[in-house]
């Protein structure tokens, strides 16, 4: 049945591309995607939704799909929320309409069928779908650079993408698994001597798809050049898929992972702190978002060198939902922000932070909406991702047992202080548009009208609800095996 | 039906049509193409009928007939489909270049020399004796020598022509000089009965016989070092003898190239060291193959270094004859051959189309083709990604395939340069996508496709993705 959550968007791409109203049709099949995931949450566990069907028997390979557990759920949720946004953003321009909603559809398709594939060829195969719309997308109908921009990120998620595939080639025939089915792979062991080199690879991989520092210098640009739902699917939904892929696969290869934690921390800590550095410098809003969606992954890395430091989701309960909840906040806010930065653009005609100032008085709507989205990126309580964070620092220390300090429980001092980063260029950027005395840009400037509202609308009722109440999130994970309160009892991991 | 009587078919139907050209009247020649496409339909449906040739002696002795030999029989018949369809759409240029230009005069005989070729490529598929195998290859290649210069008022055909000629002759001495050596250390031709004779004192010869049929092979299949040949006959030759040369006659060398190794590769005194040779060849066909392919700027010439690549990652898998994966050396050849059949046909389809519109092969050509031409530009862009090797297309599966092969034999250099390769690629078949969207056009007059051609990419295209998502037919086809 979850095959449909990848068939609607998919046919109604098709459809737009074959002459059907671009917009309307696109609207409707999001909608409908919307609103069958979030029914999904309530029923995910039965069984109508999985599917199996063997497209090759030797190696066997299965389009296989359904909620292989609770992140999987988190992640669908994620995709359609910010698929939704994206879409109602609309803002296509004059005659490419088609390829714009088309495209957007199909990134969306992509991403949801990777989230859900629990057959590892398709897991792959449905995210390499969606980036090839990206890149056309940033390359045709971009602004800026779009050009550079897209060269860039086309070379360095393909060679992130090979490097994976090579990763996971290697991991199937060392775990001399019977089929590539999650459940078959995870069932199986992997010799320890085979297990550093896949990590790395698998770190190398996914981690240039998830910027991981120092792949990471294709993402800003390319944010900045993007056409809005673009930047939104790809900085909120995308780029989870990398993260999601270490999470699903660490038990295959913990062992493995525990050879990289040193250079892991040392590069995520490049991401928190490094590049925090670059984003306070940046002189652009579409940049400089651009660069803390890059640093905020630093966070979700910190929770899964805690994890690799646990050595096991049982032994440190709290990093996996650290990790997903953040990864739904961030994708949540930062898919909010793009929104509301182009909606910045079209007033304002620029996006120089220099240029802007005192949009405020004029637009008091936007300013309000756009001030909740940076908060809640810079972690404030009461939205999503201070739920993410605090879980991430306390998943840090989760497993220190007092005595001298590891190097995990280190960096999570070293990583606090990345908050500190965040709120000086997120503050700085929001004085710097919207308060202060109007500059000319800025002065007699229209306020969102109701259209452009409703998709900040949603994903800020999304940031509320989970960072109001964390457990809607946590409870699903503590379904599928995660334990979310230490005391529970030992479970498997899958 | 015994099976021989196949290729023996295709000769009559060749010979018929040649002088039936004789009287037709000069514009009638496409004439000959479709009863030839016709022929060929109808040969393919023999190759269901045809039985496994009687206790006839002599026949049997040089004529294998099993899924591998029925395989490739059909994908020859198939490729010369392909090829005379394409030449249909092709015909007004390759008359520009004959005799009497500009009338379908003498273009005629061209439909007929395909037919030779493909029945030369039947029995190669079907040789299991060094005899019969030189003979098939000779005359295939022979054939092939008239239609890459057939466009004889063309310098640039007639340069390819005399290159392929030169060239292909040293490559014919190489292979009888080794056919003597193995002739020699064991004193049999048949391949089965050289298996059975080899031992560790007549190793070394048959070896080195080996080595030098595979040079011959190498010329065959366009593997390194035995390429230098491929980009300027590619690129000289009309379009499709090209198509013709990068498809039908690779795969048939590769067909001839399994049947020589098969008793080396299942000797255990031999195995190692031919995995060796054959593994070297592959690295270095698929690093010079890619690496090559980055600074071009004509597309046939890309299409050219492509096709080498291609060869090497097919070689990839054949070096791991020996592997623990689930797919013998034959799958995975026949497998990758089918996948790149489609891919480079709807290629060399789209250049045509191409090609018809604005007379260059250049990939500037293919500028702004996103907005003159969309569909077309939709299609190319799959093609394209097929190439690349993106998931969720044939071509995936193919490179998949070959790579789970060679880590199932452990082959890791090789496999190395593979990745490095495939990274490669995606940046070279990837500026074709940015030349046909990212450019403009100097011209903005939509690109006309014939409708035949448009209908042929389409299916091609189709299948791509069908495969991608379900590749399991071919393996049927492939007896898995």
């Amino acid at each position: 049945m979850s095959v449909i959550f990848v068939l609607i968007p998919l046919l109604a791409a098709i459809a737009i591309f074959s002459g059907v109203k671009a917009r309307i049709t696109a609207l409707i099949a999001s909608g409908l995607i919307l609103f069958l995931g979030l029914g999904s949450v309530f029923c995910w566990q039965a069984d109508v939704w999985s599917m199996s069907f063997e497209v090759l028997t030797t190696p066997s390979i299965h389009l296989a799909m359904g909620f292989y557990d609770g992140i999987s759920v988190i992640m669908l949720l994620l995709s359609v929320i910010v698929l939704y946004a994206a879409i109602l953003h609309g803002g296509a321009p004059e005659g490419s309409e088609r390829l714009w909603y088309g495209s957007s559809l199909l990134i969306g398709a992509g991403a949801i069928g990777a989230f859900l594939s629990t057959d590892l060829f398709f897991f792959y195969a449905f995210h390499e779908l969606a980036l090839i719309p990206t890149f056309l997308m940033i390359g045709i109908l971009g602004k800026g650079e779009r050009k550079e921009a897209a060269w860039k990120i086309t070379i360095y998620l393909a060679f992130g993408s090979i490097v994976l595939l090579a990763g996971l080639l290697w991991l199937v025939n060392a775990s001399g698994s019977e089929s590539w089915l999650f459940k078959d792979l995870l069932a199986s062991e992997i010799d320890p001597s085979a297990q550093k080199g896949i990590a790395a690879l698998l770190i190398v991989g996914f981690g240039t798809l998830v910027s991981l520092f120092p792949f990471h210098s294709w993402a800003a640009p390319a944010y900045a050049s993007a056409p809005t739902p673009v930047a939104m699917l790809h900085a909120g939904v995308l780029k989870k898929f990398g993260l999601y892929g270490l999470i699903r696969f660490y038990p295959m290869v913990s062992e493995g992972m525990q050879d990289w934690l040193g250079l892991l921390i040392v590069l995520l800590l490049g991401n928190i702190l490094w590049v925090g550095f670059v984003t306070i410098n940046q002189k652009r809003m579409d940049t400089l978002l651009g660069n803390s969606s890059v640093m905020h992954m630093g966070y979700i890395f910190l929770a899964f060198a805690a994890l690799i430091e646990a050595g096991s989701a049982s032994a440190n309960t709290i990093a996996i939902p650290a990790a997903v909840v953040l990864m739904f906040a961030h994708g949540i806010s930062i898919a909010m922000l793009f929104c509301l930065s182009d909606s910045i653009q079209k007033r304002t005609n620029t996006l120089e932070l220099t240029e802007l100032g005192g949009l405020a008085k004029a637009a008091p709507k936007l300013a309000f909406l756009f001030g909740l989205a940076g908060m809640a990126s810079i972690g404030l309580p009461g939205l999503a991702n201070f739920s993410g964070e605090v879980l991430v620092f306390l998943s840090g220390f989760e497993s220190y047992k007092g005595g001298p300090l590891g190097c995990v429980q280190v960096a999570t001092i070293l990583a606090l202080w990345g908050v500190v980063i965040s709120a000086v260029y997120m503050l700085r950027a929001f004085r710097g548009t919207f308060q202060g005395p109007a500059v000319k840009n800025s002065t007699g400037v229209a306020d969102l009208t109701f259209m452009e509202k409703m998709p900040a609308m949603i994903l800020a009722a999304a940031l509320l609800i989970v960072g109001l109440y964390p457990n809607s999130l946590l409870s699903l994970l503590e379904g599928c095996g995660y334990q979310v309160s230490s005391d529970a009892t030992e479970q498997s991991d899958n | 039906m015994p099976a021989h009587w196949l290729e023996a078919y295709v000769v009559l139907a060749g010979i018929v049509l040649l002088m039936l050209e004789a009287f037709l009247p000069r514009k009638e020649k496409f004439l000959i193409g479709c009863l030839g496409i016709g022929a060929l339909i109808f040969g393919l449906v023999l190759l269901f009928w045809a039985e496994a040739p009687e206790n006839n002696k002599e026949m049997t002795r040089f004529y294998a007939w099993d899924s591998q030999a029925k395989f490739f029989k059909g994908f020859a018949l198939l490729a010369g489909i392909m090829t005379l369809t394409l030449c249909l759409d092709y015909r007004k240029i390759l008359a520009k270049f004959t005799a009497n230009p500009d009338s379908d005069d003498s273009t005629g005989e061209y439909y007929c020399l395909i037919l030779f070729a493909v029945a030369g490529m039947m029995w190669m598929a079907s040789a299991k004796d060094l005899v019969s195998l030189f003979v098939s290859l000779e005359l295939t290649t022979i054939t092939l020598y008239i239609l890459v210069a057939y466009m004889r008022r063309n310098v640039g055909s007639l340069e390819a022509g005399v290159k392929f000629l030169i060239l292909g002759a040293i490559s014919t001495g190489f292979l009888v000089y080794g056919i003597s050596w193995i002739y020699g250390a064991t004193g049999t031709t048949s391949l089965a009965a050289i298996g059975e004779t080899m031992s560790e004192e007549n190793s070394t010869y048959l070896l080195f016989g080996l080595a030098l049929i595979l040079i011959s092979l190498a010329f065959k299949v366009g593997a390194v070092p035995m390429h230098l040949w491929i980009p300027d006959v590619y690129q000289g030759a009309p379009t499709p003898t090209t198509a013709f040369l990068s498809v039908a006659s690779k795969a048939s060398g590769f067909a001839v190239a399994l049947r020589v190794l098969q008793p080396f590769f299942e000797n255990s005194i031999t195995a190692e060291k031919t995995t060796f040779i054959v593994a070297v060849l592959a690295g270095a066909t698929i690093l010079v193959g890619n690496l090559a392919a980055i600074p071009q700027t004509n597309f046939k010439r890309l299409l050219a270094y492509s096709s080498i690549a291609n060869a090497g990652f097919i070689l990839l898998g054949i070096a791991a004859w020996n592997s623990k994966s689930d797919l013998s050396a034959f799958q995975v050849t026949g497998f990758y051959l089918s996948v790149y059949f489609l891919m480079t046909f709807a290629a060399f389809f789209i250049l045509g189309a191409i090609h018809r519109d604005s007379g260059s092969d250049e990939i500037a050509a293919f500028e702004g083709l996103g907005t003159r031409n969309p569909a077309l530009a939709f299609l190319t862009t799959i093609v394209i990604g097929a190439l690349a090797g993106l998931p969720l297309t044939a071509g995936f599966f193919g490179k998949l395939f070959a790579f789970q092969a060679a880590v199932g034999a452990s082959l890791w250099i090789p496999i190395s340069l593979g990745f490095v390769g495939v990274a490669a690629g995606f940046f070279y078949y990837f500026k074709i996508i940015r030349a046909m969207y990212w450019r403009k056009s100097l011209k903005t007059s939509p690109v006309k496709v014939r409708l035949l051609s448009f209908y042929v990419i389409a299916v091609l295209t189709g299948l791509i993705i069908f495969l991608g998502f379900f590749p399991q037919p071919i393996l049927w086809l492939l007896g898995a």
